[in-house]
């Protein structure tokens, strides 16, 4: 049942940099299903730009991994979404190509830096997208758009093909309306790679079960407590009762690290993108260089005119952190803190088989509203500790603040995907049943 | 003033794939831009995958020069722009290199043996190679085939005390890993080397960018000079970095700016850490320079000089053993010392002489059908034959065609006869007792005979011939 797509989406949301009008698809378990892309996995033959316009006119000559996977499986990719540029946000607004607004409020942004494929799912334009986590970049928008994102376990899906942002701490992850359509997703691009020599050969094949009867769930008081809103706060605890009623029990856990995850996590994000941006200096993506000038000065002017200020800010800063001098304070210390959070998890697993908790400490921003970056830095509190620990953690839609989208985050031990998205599914069920 | 020497030698391994990718480093006869795929052209998304073969050869090293390899090795990035570097960063090993401390035994310049310590090797990746365009062009190309060849950086202790010694070492050097079968110094831009060199109580000069063998004595003797002649007059040698620019055989300063370069070093995160201490067990060395020398010695009953130039290079060592057979004392001379000398002439390689004639060769020196005057006229001929590139004729043709067989007894005494009238001041003079003169006559013989007379034969024969007052 080979064929092709048609694909011509009314897109008010901006959710898409690239559409394909028609987009060819083979046989498999997947065929005929259009499936969206985030814009930093290279497709061959499709403009790829990550949302930046030095990669503007960028043509992949090679599919990454999960894309040759997709293509295999029979899925139709009819479009690149929209994305911080470089990945580098959690609302979608630092996209050199115009923001992408949340389809359930135009309003407000549709969380990031996976913004587009959040709201191509949500606007209904694809059941399912792939989209990639740095520190929160699938469940942040999963949440705020009111889907299901899962950010696997690092070393589950190849990066091959993916643009590296920030390579230690990124994962290619499904979105989706549903946590059987995200499994569905999972089971096609988990699949093993020898390329990505960070990857084990432990492919994801699993139909989820709602069977949750004696599943032990760690609540820790981090996910609680300052700043996150209280209304949030207690939409998550009534979801956590339901997977109560289901046969779950709760205990109490606690992740004393998550105190400097954040300055941990933004000192190593920004210190492998400073290096993984290098690259882009004109001379083989973007236009090409006023080749009057020294190189070294044409290099410079270029970056600073297609560099967004965001993109601009953490090459700075990762750059600072890793010279002479000053590495050791910054990076080998935020190496310290990342492996006292994943020793916290490890302690914290033996007591509970998964740990739940909002995804976001609050609902979808205004747009606009997040103008210092601080704030918006701060807004990744509750998804960073996952992608340092490098354990799956999915978001799922657990009720609305506001008229808004509230995500439950259900987190689990290294290479227990399975188990997140069974516990997703169980209270998925219940709650839609 | 001691003049104290390091080397940081850069090695291409001759591994038949590159270090991150699946793409042939077989290159140097092909187009610009056709041995690459998107990880060592460094596309967006590309990921390294690391070359076993690669780290297998790192350790054969490792292992051979006694080296320590730590339980875990690690990649780092080195952080840099430069065209001719795709990524902008050079996956390499910084604090945690493949092995370290080792040693290499030369010869000082005394002829005694000394160890040169070996700090440390580490894998890299090559970059590309810019390509400038000749005309003054307002551009550079660049050609990525040799992007991501596998590198070997070897590391040595200021163990060196002249630019000859560094010469030995490297020559040194070179034999192991060839013996070791990870390294083909035949092909062009395989080794290159950075030289630390300072004398005594001075500061330390780096000199970069050294290509060759010869270059690295050029280029220390160069800064042995230059050093000694800044504090001859006063001066203080600055600490810096240098260039070598081979064709003039100079050094130029690169006026501080490698100094200013921070590398911001840090692991890479697309490797894993490397962990094959437990491989180096399983490594089988092959018989080393050394070994094979005292081998031969033992083996072959031949001298210690003989044995050490024959050994000095794998593809000459082999080749004597394939030969040798005839008679290995035999051998030893024509192969060390005739052989060598008429190579080196001819600036030709020993690969290109093919073994089965040599034997050949030999085999008529044995039997004395030509003397050694004729092998040598012999030897030229087939070996001006091979740099023609034609095949290289059996002796023994040569030898017939051109009639170099040994005279006979009675063709020579007829031309000695006939010097001798030939020469009446001569006789005279070696009756008087002027030991010169025999000699003289016996080479006007050789001469006439064309050297396929055995001289000493000749002069037992030339001075009875005089002496029975024959004429
Ligand atoms: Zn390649």
């Amino acid at each position: 049942m080979a064929g092709t797509f048609d694909f011509s989406p009314d897109d008010r949301c901006n959710a898409f940099i690239t559409t394909c009008s028609t987009a060819p698809f083979t046989d498999g378990p997947l065929a005929g299903t259009a499936v969206a892309v985030k814009d930093n996995i290279s497709t061959a033959g499709i403009q790829t730009t990550c949302g930046s316009r030095i990669l503007e006119g960028y043509v992949p000559p090679y599919d990454a991994h999960v894309v040759e996977l997709l293509r295999n499986a029979g899925a139709a990719i009819v479009g690149k979404t929209n994305m911080d540029e470089f990945g580098m946000g959690t609302t979608t607004e630092t996209s050199a190509f115009g923001p992408t607004r949340n389809p359930v409020d135009p309003e407000r942004v549709p969380g990031g830096s996976s913004g587009g494929s959040a709201a191509a799912v949500a606007a209904g334009f694809v059941p399912m997208a792939l989209g990639t986590d740095t520190g929160g970049s699938i469940r942040c928008p999963a949440a705020f758009c009111g889907i299901v994102g899962l950010k696997p376990t690092y070393g589950r899906v190849s990066r091959y093909g993916l643009i590296a942002y920030a390579n230690s701490l990124e994962q290619i992850g499904p979105m989706a309306r549903t946590v059987e359509d995200a499994s569905r997703l999972m089971s096609v691009i988990a699949r093993y790679d020898p390329r990505d020599s960070t990857m084990l050969d432990k492919p994801y094949d699993h139909g989820p079960t709602a069977d949750i009867a004696g599943l032990r769930i760690g609540v820790p008081e981090e996910y609680f407590g300052e700043g996150v809103d209280p209304r949030v706060a207690e939409t998550v605890r009534d979801a956590i009762g339901v997977l109560e009623g289901l046969g779950a029990e709760t205990v109490p856990v606690s992740i004393p690290g998550m105190r400097h995850a954040l300055a941990a996590y933004y000192v190593i994000c920004t210190s492998e993108a400073s290096s993984n941006l290098a690259r882009f200096d004109g001379v083989r993506y973007g236009p090409a260089v006023d080749t009057r000038k020294t190189w070294h000065e044409a290099y410079q002017d270029l970056r600073q005119e297609l560099f967004g200020t965001e993109v601009r800010r953490r090459i700075m800063l990762g750059t600072f952190a890793l010279s002479a001098g000053y590495a050791g304070r910054y990076y080998a210390k935020a190496q310290v803190a990342r492996r006292n959070i994943r020793e916290d998890f490890e302690r914290a697993f033996r007591d509970a088989d998964i740990i739940a908790g909002p995804t976001m400490p609050t609902v979808a921003f205004r747009l606009g509203e997040k103008s210092d970056p601080l704030s918006m830095y701060l807004s990744d509190i509750l998804t960073v500790p996952a992608n340092l620990a490098g354990i799956p953690a999915i978001s799922v839609p657990c009720g609305r603040v506001d008229g808004l989208p509230v995500g439950l985050q259900l987190m689990g031990r290294q290479f227990e995907d399975e188990r997140v998205v069974d516990a997703a599914f169980a209270y998925e069920q219940e709650v839609r049943a | 003033m001691k003049t104290i020497v390091g080397l940081e030698i850069h090695v291409q391994l001759a591994t038949a794939t590159k270090l991150f990718c699946g793409c042939s480093t077989d290159y140097r006869d092909d187009e610009p831009n056709t041995h690459c795929c998107p990880v060592c052209l460094g596309l967006p998304g590309a990921l390294p995958r690391l070359n076993r073969k690669a780290v297998e050869y790192g350790l054969r090293v490792a292992k051979a020069l006694d080296m320590k390899v730590p339980e875990e090795s690690e990649f780092a990035r080195k952080n840099y722009f430069y065209p001719d570097l795709p990524k902008a960063y050079q996956v390499t090993q910084y604090d945690k290199p493949l092995a370290v401390e080792g040693t290499v035994e030369i010869e000082d310049d005394e002829g005694h043996e000394k160890i040169v310590r070996i700090t440390r090797v580490h894998l890299e990746e090559d970059p590309g190679r810019l390509v400038h365009v000749a005309g003054g062009s307002k551009y550079s190309l660049v050609d990525y085939n040799r992007s991501g060849i596998p590198l070997l950086e070897i590391v040595t202790e200021p163990d060196m005390r002249s630019p000859q010694e560094a010469r030995r070492f490297l020559n040194k050097l070179r034999t192991i890993l060839e013996y070791l079968g990870v390294f083909d110094g035949d092909r062009e831009g395989s080794l290159r080397v950075d030289a630390n060199i300072s004398l005594e109580g001075s500061e330390r000069v780096e000199v970069k960018n050294i290509s060759s063998y010869k270059g690295v004595e050029k280029a220390l003797t160069f800064e042995v000079t230059r050093q000694k002649n800044l504090l001859r007059r006063g001066q203080k040698v600055t600490r810096e970095t240098r260039h070598f620019m081979e064709g003039r055989g100079i050094t130029t300063s690169a006026r501080g700016k490698e100094e200013e370069h921070d590398y911001r070093y840090f692991p890479e995160p697309d490797l894993r850490p490397l962990r094959v201490a437990g491989w180096v067990a399983e490594i089988d060395l092959p018989e080393l320079p050394v070994a094979r020398k005292n081998r031969f010695m033992a083996q072959y009953g031949i001298s210690l000089n003989h044995a050490r130039t024959l050994t000095g290079d794998l593809k000459l060592a082999d080749f004597y053993e394939e030969v040798a057979h005839v008679d290995p004392a035999l051998a030893a001379t024509w192969v060390a010392d005739t052989l060598l000398g008429e190579l080196n002439y001819r600036n030709m390689g020993i690969a290109a002489v093919p073994a089965e004639r040599f034997t050949e060769l030999l085999a008529l020196l044995r039997s004395k059908t030509i003397t050694d005057a004729a092998g040598v006229q012999v030897l030229r001929e087939m070996l001006d034959t091979c740099a023609a590139g034609k095949p290289c004729e059996p002796p023994a043709a040569i030898v017939d065609r051109e009639g170099l067989a040994r005279a006979t007894e009675s063709e020579f005494t007829e031309v000695v006869e006939k010097v001798i009238a030939a020469n009446p001041q001569a006789v005279e003079d070696y009756r008087a007792g002027k030991n010169g003169a025999l000699n003289y006559i016996v080479g006007q013989v050789m001469k006439e005979t064309r050297g396929r007379a055995d001289p000493r034969e000749l002069g037992r024969i030339v001075a009875e011939s005089i002496d029975t007052g024959g004429v």
